[in-house]
């Protein structure tokens, strides 16, 4: 021991979970893989397009606006690289790329740079991009194409390369989304073509299945909070199963909203996004139960087919104050003792 | 016990994490002795508490077990000397956080027997509860599961109190550590004779000891030695950090919830450490003060791993020599590596509250967990804490050194910093420490206050 012994000084505890964020980060990527595939599958090259343009540009907005503003990189957290994968999924097949592009920069720039980066954001980027273009482009955003299958992968479905602002190309074979053959026409998509994916649709839409092999992966390993998607869940099927006892004729059952459009999408992967949900379980309940219900109320009520994009938007803005409402009482709350106190007098 | 009633789980507390337990190399390893180092050195304060009062002067020579400074006040303890020597100096010494403080230097004598000092035996029979109280403190006993709390304090009952439960705490979650674990295989006789004399102390009608159940051995052992006579019970509750707190451990064994800024007694519960109780059985009889502590020596840079019978007051240098440290150690702590300290300074002394010595070589694991990323708000953290705070709240209120919001709303005073937020946190960010920080602004905003 002649030689002079250099001590690290820390402060405990010296043990730590090694699972950082950036590693959770990549696992609710490869947990979308799944459906990720499935989308390829059903829509073939255009959906890979459609990804692939919407995680370069996530990469890029956010690695300009590093080099910009002199900070350190930060796209390795891994964080812009899903909210691109994600944002590609919420879209429709047929979208021109330009429009990929842009809505990626928004959905990065304004939906979490200018919060602050990762962590400080109020809105789930990924649906704040998508919200920007459903208000910009709004025909192109519900016009779908019918899923074909693998053996189709390199038809083109749509006018991918249009030219920025040139007049929207509407896709020549468009059909509608169950959802809105529910709205409008009163017709049901059976649960099978629900349920597997064979159904027009956005990228991330079309298989329930496959969403659920991911999310279930999520909960078990506890990247996600399971507790909101069951609520959400639970939400969707008492309600829906209310308005469809009362009426039977114009209300889906409850099967039907849970398998249809992008609740799966957006009850698994949107919902659970950890920056923009509350931290206390009691939250996380709340909030799934208020998305639930404002998916039901406007697929049912509202003007649009769909309304899981602006159900978990609007709980995303009141996760915050749900945060303070439902803060669990501490171990030894005074307020315990004091019951206990009243009961023995 | 509710617990177990309605389902299979054993006992335990709600929220907390499941770090890996590292106790494999030293479990089994019988308490050795260990030789006297060349100097010790005995800080005055070694409790939490007034610090002792030397009644010892320098070039003295003095006994193995003699007094060598006196309580000073309740809540404070005697020092007694650790070995046969000679007094070489009365001064400061180095203490644990690296800052010099009052302490006595001694210097062995090397052919000494080392026969320890015999004083007035305390019989259990006889004696009443003040007067155990009284020879408790007497005898220099601390908590010796870490914290250094004056056991005798603990067991005065205040007015208008009363315990009817004294619960041993065998849990050792501390990663690493198995002295606890080799004392209730090794010192079951003296851990029931400590038992008559705290349950006398503090009027309790039973006793429970609370083992984690990685410790099966121990709680079979516990169990053939309780007499017949002795209103004892052991019980496994589930491996779970921290299951070792005082509340937890409450909550594991009685479901009751200790009051948010209140003492176990408020719960009719008093918790004392096995290790501290064996102490307590093995002094009182002989009148002895306490020289020495069984202490887990372990980690990657040490050759020797094992329990030990190390003598307060031994320098650290001394230590890891003798359990064969490895040359190039670059980080060692006092106690475990959850809630323990990581030290400056080799020269710093084993004292009364260290239950291990950890010794790490590895540098290049401990830089690459360093980058901080922003809070996710995963609430990973929100459900480890085992006192249901919201360490993900209080971390961003820290950041912003919002310290009284931090106290007033988030009940940061609760926190009593086993860091498993810290440990969970995939942000790595460093929660515990922050609060830490915190509360040290706070009081010593405080103790401003007052002087003003």
């Amino acid at each position: 021991m002649e030689k002079k012994i250099e001590l690290l000084l820390s402060s405990s505890p010296f043990l730590k979970q090694q699972e950082d964020t950036p590693a959770v980060m990549r696992q609710v990527i490869y947990s979308l893989l799944p459906a990720a595939a499935g989308a390829l599958w059903f829509f073939g090259i255009s959906a890979l397009l459609i990804m692939l343009t919407a995680m370069l540009f996530a990469l890029l907005t956010e690695g300009v606006y590093n080099k910009l503003t002199g900070r350190a990189n930060t796209l390795r957290d891994g964080s812009a690289l899903l909210t691109g994968l994600l944002l590609a999924m919420t879209l429709p097949p047929g979208i021109p790329l330009w429009m990929v592009a842009l809505g990626t920069f928004f959905a990065i720039a304004i939906g979490k740079l200018i919060f602050g980066g990762l962590g400080s954001n109020i809105f789930n980027p990924a649906l704040v991009g998508r919200a920007f273009l459903q208000a910009s482009f709004p025909v192109t955003l519900t016009t779908w194409v019918a899923p074909g299958n693998g053996l189709s992968f390199m038809q083109w479905r749509s006018a991918a390369f249009t030219l920025p602002f040139v007049r929207e190309k509407v896709a020549a074979v468009s059909t509608a989304t169950p959802l809105s053959m529910m709205k409008f026409e009163g017709q049901l998509t059976p649960f099978k073509a629900l349920f597997l994916g064979n159904s027009a649709g956005s990228l991330g839409e079309t298989s329930a299945l496959l969403l659920l092999l991911g999310g279930i992966y999520m909960a078990a390993r506890h990247y996600i909070n399971w507790r909101i998607p069951t609520a959400l869940f639970a939400t969707v099927i008492v309600t829906a199963s209310a308005l469809h006892w009362l009426n039977p004729e114009t209300y889906a059952p409850f099967w039907f909203h849970l398998f249809s459009g992008g609740l799966m999408l957006g009850a698994l992967f949107m919902a659970t996004d950890p920056v923009t949900s509350p931290v206390t379980h009691r939250g996380c309940w709340l909030f799934g139960a208020g998305i639930g219900l404002l998916v039901v109320v406007i697929r049912t009520f509202g003007g649009l087919p769909e309304g899981v994009m602006y159900a978990i938007l609007l709980m995303n803005g009141v996760s915050p104050l749900l945060n303070r409402i439902a803060q669990p009482p501490i171990y030894g709350d005074p307020a315990k003792f004091k019951k206990n106190e009243a009961h023995n007098e | 016990m509710l617990h177990s009633m309605f389902s299979n789980h054993l006992p335990t507390f709600r929220h907390g994490i499941h770090p890996p337990q590292f106790k494999d190399d030293t479990k089994d390893k019988p308490i050795r002795h260990f030789p006297f180092a060349p100097v010790m050195v005995i800080p005055l304060a070694q409790h939490i508490g007034k610090p002792s009062v030397p009644v010892v002067r320098e070039g003295q020579e003095v006994v193995r077990g003699q007094l060598l400074a006196r309580a000073d006040g309740f809540v404070s303890v005697p020092q007694h000397s650790p070995a046969s020597g000679i007094i070489k100096k009365i001064g400061r010494v180095p203490g644990i956080t690296g800052k010099m403080v009052p302490g006595i230097y001694l210097e062995p004598f090397p052919g000494s027997s080392q026969e320890v000092m015999e004083g007035r035996p305390v019989d259990v029979e006889t004696a009443t509860a003040d007067d155990i109280i009284r020879a408790i403190q007497d005898a220099g006993i601390v908590g010796l599961g870490g914290a250094a709390f004056p056991t005798h304090v603990k067991l005065k009952i205040p007015e208008g109190k009363h315990a009817d439960t004294l619960i041993l705490n065998g849990a050792e979650c501390e990663p690493y550590l198995t002295t606890d674990h080799r004392v209730m295989l090794e010192q079951a006789p003296d851990i029931m004779t400590g038992l008559r004399y705290l349950l006398k102390a503090t009027g309790a009608p039973r006793a429970i000891i609370g083992v984690e159940s990685n410790k099966p051995d121990a709680a079979d052992n516990l169990r053939a030695h309780i007499p017949p006579d002795l209103p004892v019970t052991v019980e496994l509750v589930e491996v779970k950090y921290p299951q070792g707190a005082e509340k937890m451990l409450i909550t594991a064994l009685l479901g009751r919830e200790v009051p948010s800024g209140g003492l176990p007694i408020d719960v009719n519960a008093v918790v004392v450490n096995v290790a501290t109780c064996a102490e307590v059985g093995r002094l009182l009889p002989r009148g002895r003060g306490i020289q020495e502590r069984v202490i887990t020596i372990t980690g990657p840079g040490v050759e020797k791993k094992g329990n030990y019978w190390i003598p307060i007051g031994t320098p650290l240098r001394y230590v890891l020599e003798q359990a064969h440290a490895a040359p190039d150690i670059n980080r060692v702590f006092l106690g475990g590596p959850m809630m323990g300290t990581a030290v400056s300074s080799l020269d710093i002394p084993i004292t009364k509250g260290t239950s291990g010595v950890v010794a790490f070589r590895d540098a290049e694991a401990f830089a690459r967990q360093n980058k901080i990323y922003p809070c996710i708000h995963c609430g990973a953290c929100v459900e480890a804490c085992p006192l249901f705070l919201n360490p993900s709240k209080l971390g961003i209120l820290a950041k912003f050194k919002e310290y009284h919001a931090m106290a007033s709303e988030y009940h940061l005073m609760d926190c009593f910093e086993c860091g498993s937020c810290t440990y969970v946190c995939p942000s790595h960010i460093p929660l515990v420490q922050y609060f830490r920080m915190s509360k040290l602004v706070l009081r010593n905003e405080k103790a401003k206050k007052i002087h003003v």
